[in-house]
């Protein structure tokens, strides 16, 4: 064992080298460090995309290599974005409610600044007392630190329970959709202290850096996501690496046999889960603030379904594949949906993308699937001569262990 | 309508000064008929007013001529005129050309142009009047119809006026039906109006154990309390209902404004009053000499507010603690506005048992409505009970089916009008063409995933958002309506609580059916064997002559077509969307995993708990039907914490893995 860490994982080096690059050329075509040939709103998409690569990045990590199917990486995205979106919406409610009380002829008291704060943010769903999950809204750093804790706890509570009933395969995938799907419904009610669908807005003006263009903060926030996205690869790709890939590798092939060689699966398990939703809670405390915007259909079951779907576009079981997918899929769909796509004139129809993309989405999807289940990654082996054995052909009997046709004629 | 309801609320206006006038005035008039009386009254009745024309009204009802309720009716509709030539009454009917009349001992008298007469238009006030007199003699007119709105009438707006002819005309009532809602009626009016305390009484207990909503509804206003609140050591008027505790039984706030309310302590100084008396009190940068940085915290304004207090520059106002002492220093109870305190003992009585008995039947209407979800999420789920549980194919689309399903039956409206015709003719149709969709689906997609579950999962999700996108497409966004035959329409209904709607019973009907016809194929069948031999055991089954392809393809189509048919069932209640089978999805997973995959009582079992479970926390919370869903979900994810492999678990080698 004495091969070096970047030995071990070629891609690190030129993923870092790729991503700098990235990042250098957007900040040089930006309006606010540069030739300013990218608008805005585009460098934000980009920036966004990075941090969907960084989710993704999680969900190769819990699927592609662990062999867990978890349709609810998108909800720990979106929790971490409510709990960042919580500081953003109070500290600036707070520096309006402190201005607007200035004008007063009595210094305003702590408690009336609270009070004006509650109304201001819950005005809309009828409420004007600050619910008791607020109760760390004032204070950055401990905000900070629920967005890793709150998706942490629930990934370990949720994990534990799950994985020690022995809870697999498609099960799990129905479990923690189930997951999604009550979190949501809980978030969609106006008693839930998150003001219910109007979710939380105006994420985009940072407190503090009211003197800060949006051009400036969109490209400073494209820094900080694709310093996640680098740091978060260099974790994962740590983490597949040595003992401990092999190992999650293994109970991803054949959990009852890793367990009789007495590995603890379970806690294998927990702990990946654990460590890529936490993962997915920054890629999402990231991601809000350059959408502006949260609400609970944020974390509706279908989009950690798409999430899967981004990963296995880009190919499952390498780091960089999650990366490609969760970047070619989603700049792809926002292209296809923004209308900007040309529609194509069949002369009897119209093809308007807006309204097939996802019908093309869904179909190239059920391709992948079926005839390149490595995705995009693929080319890359294909680039690099690499070839795995030609397993197609029907079976010669219908059990799990049958041998292939072609394999058995030789 | 609204005049209807604008003309009874006058009457029961008008009510009050009639009760009063026909005791205190004397005798508008000694004169026999029911003319003469009109004659004698004459100005009164020219111009009416509704304060004064009490008297003239009681004495023309009190009268006993028969042509009185002539007059009266004539008068309230507009058709009662005098004759401009000699100033006589009339009766008036419209002719040919102006007015047929008659007198008003009824003779006819001839014909007038309308010229000639002048109608009286008594305003709606005095036709209230009117219309209250004529109550009892339409409680004892010939035509039943009329009797019954009289009724209707009296039950609407019940007074005490109405309790006097309402008793008097039971006797006379020959109609049975009439007769009982005229008892019942007097029982109502009687225990709200009668003067009697042990009359009240035993109308109160003659009702004992009656569910009836018109019951409740005169039983609550007896029980209505309102709450008061003395110094300690006096004694409070009226019929006290219970003693009140500040802190649990009312808050301190509620107990303090009472207290304000009755005059017995001063209004607390609330915030914005203290700012603001604090604001004006502002001289040379400090509020009685402290600075007014410093008066950013509540105690330092509280101790300005008492500073200025004892300068005597603003009144003296209940601060917390003295707002504590007062409520200490006081009762509160609750009275009943119901003076008798025997009657409102026996109203509560009779009312707990009512509530006694309407919880019961509110849990069995609960368990219809339960047993309606249940067998609505069965219908979803069987289908997947299917695909998932024998054949382990995880189906994504599978409420893309149920959209299918629910599309043809709204397509197959479009063609033929007739709702009957087209539910026969779309059943079938929906299980045809999504058994087509399904066997397309299994031989194109799912057959090479089948040693590939998670995958299989991915793939009919890619199929699923498709096929949603392409209805969108089609169909457009906005719901398209299933219309259920008229037949279906209206509801079973059992009681005032108890009801469940035709359609419900339908929806339950066809899951039963389908619980039979499944239990039927797959145990009676061959394909059915087939079916249970490939699931265990493809390779022996194939070595028995069996092509497992085919079965796949059956068993497949099979839960489509299924998924179909419970499409149209889901479509008839709810608006046919893109997104109908998105709604169902999760909770017909949850349904199979729950019951236990691979039998079908499992499915029924987890149909029925999540339905109970879903109406259950629904009916405790019922404000909030995502809160219900929410703790379900949660409640279902523990669930499967204790049986891992759902309700009704195979054992053995069938449980496979």
């Amino acid at each position: 064992m004495t091969r070096t860490y970047l030995s071990r994982n070629p891609s690190v080096l030129w993923f870092l080298l790729i991503l700098s690059g990235f990042t250098l050329g957007v900040t040089l075509l930006s309006q606010a460090y540069g030739v300013a040939f990218l608008s805005t709103s585009f460098i934000k998409t980009l920036g966004m995309t990075l941090c969907l690569c960084l989710v993704a990045l999680a969900m190769d990590l819990i699927w592609g290599y662990a062999g867990i199917l978890s349709l609810g990486h998108m909800a720990f995205f979106a929790l971490g974005g409510y709990m960042i979106g919580m500081w953003l919406m109070y500290a600036r409610t707070e520096a309006i409610v402190i201005t607007a009380l200035s004008n007063e002829a009595l210094p305003a008291t702590a408690q009336e600044i609270q009070n004006g704060i509650a109304a201001q943010i819950f005005g809309v769903v009828g409420a004007s007392e600050l619910p008791p999950v607020w109760l760390f809204a004032h204070s950055l750093p401990l905000q900070l630190l629920l967005v890793v804790l709150v998706p942490g706890l629930l990934a370990l509570i949720f994990g534990w329970l799950a994985f020690r009933s022995r809870v697999t395969g498609v099960y799990l995938s129905i479990l923690t959709q189930a997951m999604t799907l009550a979190l949501a419904l809980y978030l969609f009610q106006n008693d839930s202290g998150l003001r219910g669908n109007n979710g939380l807005s105006g994420l985009q003006n940072i407190p503090g850096l009211d003197g800060v263009s949006q051009d400036r903060v969109s490209v400073w926030f494209l820094w900080a996501s694709a310093f996640a996205l680098g740091l978060g690869y260099l974790l994962v790709a740590w983490v597949v690496s040595g003992k401990f890939g092999s190992v999650i590798r293994a109970i991803r092939d054949d959990e009852a046999r890793v367990r009789f060689l007495g590995y603890s699966v379970e806690g294998y398990k927990l702990f990946v889960f654990t460590l890529t939703a936490i993962i997915a809670a920054i890629a999402g405390a990231l991601y809000y603030p350059q959408a502006g915007i949260i609400n609970p259909a944020e974390l509706a079951p279908i989009a950690s379904i798409y999430l899967a779907v981004w990963v296995a576009i880009g190919g499952r079981g390498r780091l960089y594949g999650a990366v490609i997918g969760a970047a070619f899929v989603s700049l792809l769909s926002s292209w296809f949906t923004g209308g900007r796509a040309p529609s194509i004139n069949l002369g009897f129809y119209t093809i308007n993308w807006v309204d097939w993309w996802l019908i093309l989405l869904g179909l190239s999807f059920v391709g992948v699937t079926l005839f390149a289940p490595k995705g995009i990654g693929g080319l890359v082996d294909l680039w690099q001569g690499l070839r795995t054995p030609d397993r197609k052909g029907a079976d010669l009997g219908p059990g799990d262990g049958s041998l292939l046709e072609k394999e058995a004629k030789k | 309508m609204r005049a209807a309801i604008a003309a009874v609320f006058l009457v029961l206006l008008s009510l009050i000064p009639l009760g009063g006038l026909a005791q205190t005035s004397p005798p508008v008039a000694e004169a026999s008929s029911a003319a003469e009386i009109v004659e004698e009254n004459r100005a009164q009745i020219e111009r009416p007013s509704r304060q004064t024309i009490g008297p003239v009204i009681a004495a023309l009802a009190a009268s006993g001529d028969p042509q009185a309720v002539t007059i009266l009716s004539a008068w309230a509709d507009r058709g009662l005129g005098i004759r401009k030539s000699d100033g006589a009454f009339v009766l008036l009917s419209t002719g040919q050309d102006g007015y047929a009349l008659r007198s008003l001992d009824g003779a006819d008298a001839g014909t007038a142009p309308r010229a000639d007469i002048t109608e009286l238009r008594p305003n709606s006030g005095v036709r209230a009047v009117i219309a209250t007199a004529l109550v009892q003699f339409q409680l004892n007119d010939p035509d039943p119809a009329r009797r019954a709105d009289a009724l209707t009438t009296i039950a609407r707006d019940p007074a005490p006026e109405l309790l006097d002819p309402l008793r008097a005309s039971i006797e006379a009532e020959t109609d049975p039906a009439l007769r009982a809602q005229k008892d019942r009626l007097n029982r109502l009016l009687t225990l709200r109006f009668d003067p009697d305390s042990a009359t009240r009484i035993a109308a109160i207990e003659s009702f004992s154990g009656d569910l009836g909503l018109d019951l409740r509804a005169a039983l609550n206003p007896l029980l209505a309390t309102t709450r008061r609140a003395a110094p300690l050591g006096t004694t409070i008027e009226g019929n006290i209902a219970r003693d009140l505790d500040p802190g649990s039984d009312l808050s301190e706030t509620e107990a303090y404004d009472l207290l304000v309310a009755a005059d017995l302590a001063p209004a607390r100084l609330t915030t914005p009053e203290l700012k603001a008396a604090l604001a004006a009190n502002i001289v040379d940068g400090a509020v009685a000499g402290i600075p007014l940085a410093e008066l950013n915290t509540q105690s330092a304004r509280n101790r300005a507010y008492t500073a200025l207090e004892q300068a005597g520059t603003v009144p003296v106002a209940a601060t917390d603690e003295e707002v504590t002492q007062i409520i200490a220093g006081h009762q509160f109870v609750e009275t009943y506005s119901e003076p008798d305190s025997a009657v409102t003992t026996a109203a509560q009585d009779v009312l707990t048992g009512i509530e006694v008995k309407l919880a019961a039947m509110q849990v069995a209407d609960l368990s219809l409505d339960a047993l309606s979800l249940a067998s609505i999420y069965f219908l979803a789920a069987i289908g997947l009970a299917i695909t998932f549980g024998v054949m382990r194919v995880i189906n994504m689309a599978h409420g893309e089916f149920i959209m299918m399903g629910a599309y043809t039956g709204y397509v197959v409206q479009l063609f033929i009008p007739n709702y009957t015709l087209s539910l026969i003719v779309a059943l079938p149709l929906a299980f045809l063409v999504t058994f087509m969709a399904g066997v397309a689906m299994e031989r194109l997609v799912i057959r090479h995933l089948y040693k590939r579950p998670l995958e299989t999962l991915l793939a009919t999700f890619g199929i699923s958002i498709a096929l949603q996108q392409l209805a969108k497409n089609i169909f457009g966004t906005q719901a398209r309506p299933l219309t259920s035959p008229a037949w279906l329409d209206g509801a079973l209904t059992f009681n005032d609580i108890v009801s469940i709607s035709y359609i419900r019973v339908a929806i339950f009907v066809l899951a039963i059916l389908f619980l039979l016809f499944f239990l039927w194929l797959m145990k009676r069948t061959r394909l059915g064997l087939e079916v249970r031999a490939v699931t265990q055991n493809p390779s022996m089954a194939a070595s028995m002559g069996i092509n497992p392809d085919r079965i796949n393809m059956l068993t497949f189509g099979l839960g489509s077509g299924i998924a179909g048919i419970a499409g149209i069932a889901i479509g008839l209640f709810a608006q046919v969307t893109s997104e109908i089978g998105q709604a169902y999805i999760v909770q017909s997973f949850m349904t199979v995993v729950v019951g236990g995959v691979g039998n079908i009582w499992g499915t029924l079992a987890g149909a029925l708990m999540i339905g109970t479970l879903q109406k259950g926390i629904e009916f405790l919370n019922p404000s909030n039907t995502l809160a219900a869903q929410t703790y379900m979900i949660l409640f279902i994810i523990l669930f499967i914490q204790f049986r891992p492999r759902g309700i009704i678990a195979l054992k053995g080698r069938a449980a496979g893995d």
